[in-house]
């Protein structure tokens, strides 16, 4: 049986790095959503097991984690948005390489104002 | 190179040594992946230093090595014209036919590397088991389905219903796509980029009657849904067919099929 030796990276170009981000975004979502729905069910346990849990995410670590959080859904949210143009759009796959530089000029602006407002306000004064 | 149009007599003027009419020639490094079962579990890879000139592709350089260098370098190839779709290879990091990549257009100031294509089994240096990728090929039936009676004559198409799959039919199957796409490397049911464009060339075809059933061997789990459109098998097509655009097509025609 004829092994199959791994080769060197494969040069894709945007087409293939974007999917490789929305790979790696859509699994950090994942395990965000599983530890957002394992601390919310606490307020069934206790309300006050549920406060304190929220309450250990007020640090500046935590703020750092959650605006790299929205970074990756913006950038799953409107890369999904691209690639079901690409799918259903008739010049979809003529123009996903336009399409791929809108996206990251929209995830751009509207990260800026989260990351903006967000860390003012989880690290500057209280 | 003003005396061109002069050409017998600026013999005589050019500095002894350079003819005329010479095509350039340069130094290459041709880093070859080699993989001998027979010989070693072990992949390596091997140089070759060779003086190429500015008309020859990858596959002289690789002539050269074999017929010059290393008598066991193993490639395939056929008509040497990107015809046959015989030598896809990776070909610094891409999927390219080693016959139409000429090497004055890579960088030979670094190495060139040339690579077996990825997601086939390897069976000896350049050359990879193609069986898996003929196999789905088999399956999406390539060749005209149609009902009814036969006609005496040739079966008439208008320009405008020929026009619709023009651009799949010019596939010559030589793998460069299939085995350029990262789901394909991964997930070897799949059908990959080759058979959908195949299939394509029928679905779309006026004449052929057996749209729906391939539509249905299509719309599988591993079938057209398996593509995440990363664009490397539109890329990397030697025929420049617009494969991830066929495969959307594919994917909105079993969307729109009646039930």
């Amino acid at each position: 049986m004829p092994t199959k030796p791994a080769g060197t990276l494969y040069r894709g170009r945007e087409g293939m790095w974007s999917w490789v981000g929305h790979r790696v975004t859509g699994v950090v979502i994942f395990f965000f959503l599983l530890v957002h729905v394992l601390d919310t069910s606490l307020v069934r346990v206790s309300p006050e097991a549920y406060t304190a849990v929220i309450g250990a995410y007020k640090n500046p670590l935590m703020a750092l984690g959650e605006t790299g959080l929205v970074a990756a859904i913006l950038f799953h949210a409107f890369n999904g948005l691209r690639v079901i143009l690409v799918d259903f759009w008739k010049s979809g796959p003529k123009y996903q390489r336009q399409l791929l530089w809108a996206v990251l000029v929209i995830w751009l602006v509207a990260f800026a104002g989260f990351a903006i407002r967000h860390l003012s306000l989880a690290l500057g004064g209280h | 190179m003003s005396a061109a149009t002069a050409e017998p007599a600026s013999k005589v003027e050019l500095p002894a040594g350079s003819s005329g009419g010479a095509v350039p020639s340069f130094d290459i490094t041709l880093r070859v992946r080699r993989y001998d079962p027979e010989v070693s579990e072990e992949v390596r890879w091997d140089d070759f230093k060779l003086t190429m000139y500015g008309t020859d592709r990858v596959l002289d350089a690789l002539h050269k090595a074999k017929w010059e260098h290393d008598g066991s370098v193993s490639f395939r190839r056929s008509c040497a014209h990107g015809v046959c779709g015989s030598d896809a290879m990776r070909i610094n990091g891409r999927n390219r036919l080693a016959c139409k990549t000429l090497l004055k257009d890579l960088d030979t100031s670094k190495p060139i590397l040339v690579e077996p294509i990825k997601g086939l089994p390897v069976e000896k240096d350049l050359i990879v088991d193609m069986e898996p990728f003929f196999q789905s090929y088999r399956e999406i039936m390539p060749f005209l389905i149609s009902k009814g009676h036969e006609p005496t004559k040739e079966r008439i198409q208008s320009v405008e219903d020929r026009e619709r799959f023009d651009d799949t039919t010019k596939c010559i199957l030589c793998a460069a796509c299939t085995s350029s796409c990262p789901v394909f490397w991964t997930d070897g049911q799949y059908f990959g980029p080759a058979a959908i464009v195949n299939a394509h060339r029928f679905i779309f075809d006026s004449r052929d009657d057996a749209g729906d059933m391939r539509l249905e061997i299509l719309n599988d789990k591993e079938g057209v849904w398996r593509c995440r459109t990363t664009f490397n098998c539109s890329e990397a097509c030697p025929r420049g067919i617009q494969v991830t655009k066929a495969i959307a097509e594919v994917k909105q025609a079993i969307l729109a099929r009646q039930f």
